[in-house]
């Protein structure tokens, strides 16, 4: 991919994101904090680059470390907010 | 080496998990459909991983299985045990991982190039790249000491007041001007020593910024470290090439900043005001000696509970102070009693009334408080003129009529409720001596339908219901 299309799908995303956002009822916005935490966490995928790929060895420690960072977000992202989402109930009638 | 292009089952797998992202933060629009969003965002996530494994040779993989299970448990075991009050720290915590995450992976690429298909014909990196990992590995630092700092000021481990260092706008303009320079410089000479340059300048300014911004603008800046998670994995997608850390990025950059915006909108601050910090500092120094004794009434459990039975409709305004006081479980078997009677019971939410955005919605839904019974600051203002009883219990800032009156007020231009209008309000304090987060005088606690309920707000509550129960 050139760099223009990746531009294009960046900006793309960022008006999505904008609009999506504005959508999230305020109740929601700590939930909506960690979630974006759970997924910024996406950044795994150039940890495991590192680490997977030969030749340097340094590169490959730092990359297992961040794999590991990440999926401390990764996880403990995902499961915190789907705890918090668990407690949100209606009134009973 | 010129960027073999990915087959395109695989530019497929990133681009559905950015689109599972999106639906993730789509779902939060309501509860209702929050759970559902969740789960996209776990599968885009699994999505994402397995792609990048299958396409990549995978020399390591049991190393690489146990950095995740590590990881994985320390964080699994963390989201189940964290005590809901500690919500902003916990999520301050897990933005300096991202902002660290970002910083190594942004060095591997700069240390093995090769395997991220980023250098050129020559061996060099190619120059765009350059700046992307340059900016990638210049914000992730940022985030990282910014939230290291913002996690010790939550958690109470360092004093939340500003730290205010001489000529710091000069210090703060210079190291990013530095920065910015030497990512320019990066394009043409790709030597070591100025990527660790702009790593540690990054790591410092980070740490700058944050220091002298006062506890009271936390969840502002929490919403920004937030944000700036967000665009550090965008400039790692851009390095990458990868759509789903562009999504991504592009999703939580955009929230985050526009939490700040609202949370700047809800205390009448302007950005630039909130990070160039001090607040709380000065406000405290205007507050303190300008106080008047005036005359006040007294009110007790009973008085409360007699007047809320005899009470058609009340509104409870909660703050932080209620969470510290533990008193969310029993101020909701309050209502829930005085529903029984009869009485209409509102939750009134404004939205700086926990330490980070919705922090306060989160604490109500533990203690199950159902979320169509908790009201925003804009739906539910206008209803306090035909309210009969006004509770407030642990705020105090979000109810000072002075923020609409009183120009000379740190607060003036707040966003506040009218429970002035209420024909009685409550309002349950520690003392008469403490005043809110901002430092200043409150003119409700002296109005002729005020009765001041003075005790721990977790005994005022239990006694309330007592009374109620006879």
């Amino acid at each position: 991919m050139d760099f223009i299309s990746i531009l294009s799908i960046f900006v793309m995303a960022c008006f999505v994101g904008y609009y999506v956002v504005w959508s999230v009822t305020p109740a929601l916005h700590t939930p909506l904090m960690a979630v974006t935490n759970a997924i910024s966490s996406v950044i795994i995928v150039g940890a495991l680059i590192a680490s997977a790929a030969g030749g340097s060895p340094t590169a490959k420690w730092l990359g297992l470390i961040a794999v590991a960072l990440a999926s401390v977000n990764i996880f403990g992202g995902f499961a915190v907010t789907a705890r918090m989402l668990a407690m949100y109930k209606k009134k009973e009638r | 080496m010129e960027h073999a292009a990915p087959p395109a089952w695989v530019m497929l797998a990133y681009l559905i998990s950015g689109v599972f992202f999106i639906l993730a933060l789509r779902g939060l629009s309501s509860p209702a459909t929050s759970q559902q969003g969740n789960r996209f965002g776990m599968a885009g996530m699994l999505i994402a991983v397995v792609t990048t494994l299958v396409t990549h040779e995978v020399a390591s993989l049991p190393e690489i299985l146990g950095a995740i299970f590590i990881g994985g448990g320390i964080g699994w075991v963390t989201a189940r045990k964290i005590a809901m009050t500690d919500m902003p720290q916990l999520v301050a915590a897990f933005h300096s991982l991202v902002g660290m995450a970002a910083v190594l992976v942004a060095a591997a690429a700069f240390l093995n190039p090769e395997a991220f298909g980023i250098n050129g014909a020559d061996g060099l990196i190619n120059p765009v790249s350059r700046v992307e990992m340059g900016l990638g590995i210049a914000i992730g630092a940022i985030t990282f000491s910014g939230s290291v700092i913002a996690f010790l000021k939550l958690a109470g481990k360092m004093s939340g007041a500003p730290i205010m260092l001489p000529m710091r706008h000069v210090i703060n303009l210079g190291t990013l001007t530095a920065i910015l320079g030497l990512i320019g410089y990066f394009t043409v000479d790709q030597s070591p020593w100025i990527f660790w340059t702009i790593t540690a300048l990054a790591f410092v300014i980070g740490f700058l910024l944050i220091i002298p911004i006062g506890g009271a603008d936390m969840p502002v800046v929490v919403s920004m470290l937030n944000s700036y998670s967000g665009w550090a994995a965008a400039a790692m997608g851009f390095t990458l090439h990868n759509t789903a850390m562009i999504i991504t990025g592009a999703l939580v950059g955009s929230s985050g900043a526009i939490l700040s915006y609202i949370m700047c909108k809800a205390m009448n601050r302007s950005f630039i005001s909130v990070i160039a910090g001090g607040f709380g500092a000065e406000a405290a120094a205007t507050g303190g000696p300008a106080k008047e004794q005036r005359p006040w009434k007294r009110g007790s459990a009973e008085d409360a509970a007699y007047m809320m039975q005899q009470a058609e409709s009340v509104i409870i305004v909660p703050g932080y102070g209620m969470a510290v006081a533990q008193a969310q479980h029993i101020l909701r078997e309050m209502a829930d009693v005085l529903k029984k009677q009869g009485v209409s019971v509102k939750y009134a939410i404004h939205p700086v009334a926990g330490r980070m955005p919705g922090h306060m919605n989160v604490l109500l839904a533990e203690a199950q408080v159902p979320y169509d019974e908790v009201f925003e600051l804009e739906d539910i203002n206008s209803e306090f003129a035909q309210t009969d009883v006004a509770f407030i219990i642990g705020a105090n800032d979000v109810v000072n009529p002075a923020a609409k009156t009183d120009k000379t007020s740190p607060i003036y231009g707040m966003p506040v409720f009218d429970v002035d209008k209420a024909k009685t309000v409550f309002f349950v304090k520690r003392s008469m001596g403490g005043v809110g987060y901002a430092g200043v005088d409150n003119d409700v606690f002296y109005m002729d339908q005020t009765m001041m309920l003075l005790a721990d707000a977790k005994k005022m509550c239990e006694d309330i219901v007592k009374a109620l129960q006879h």
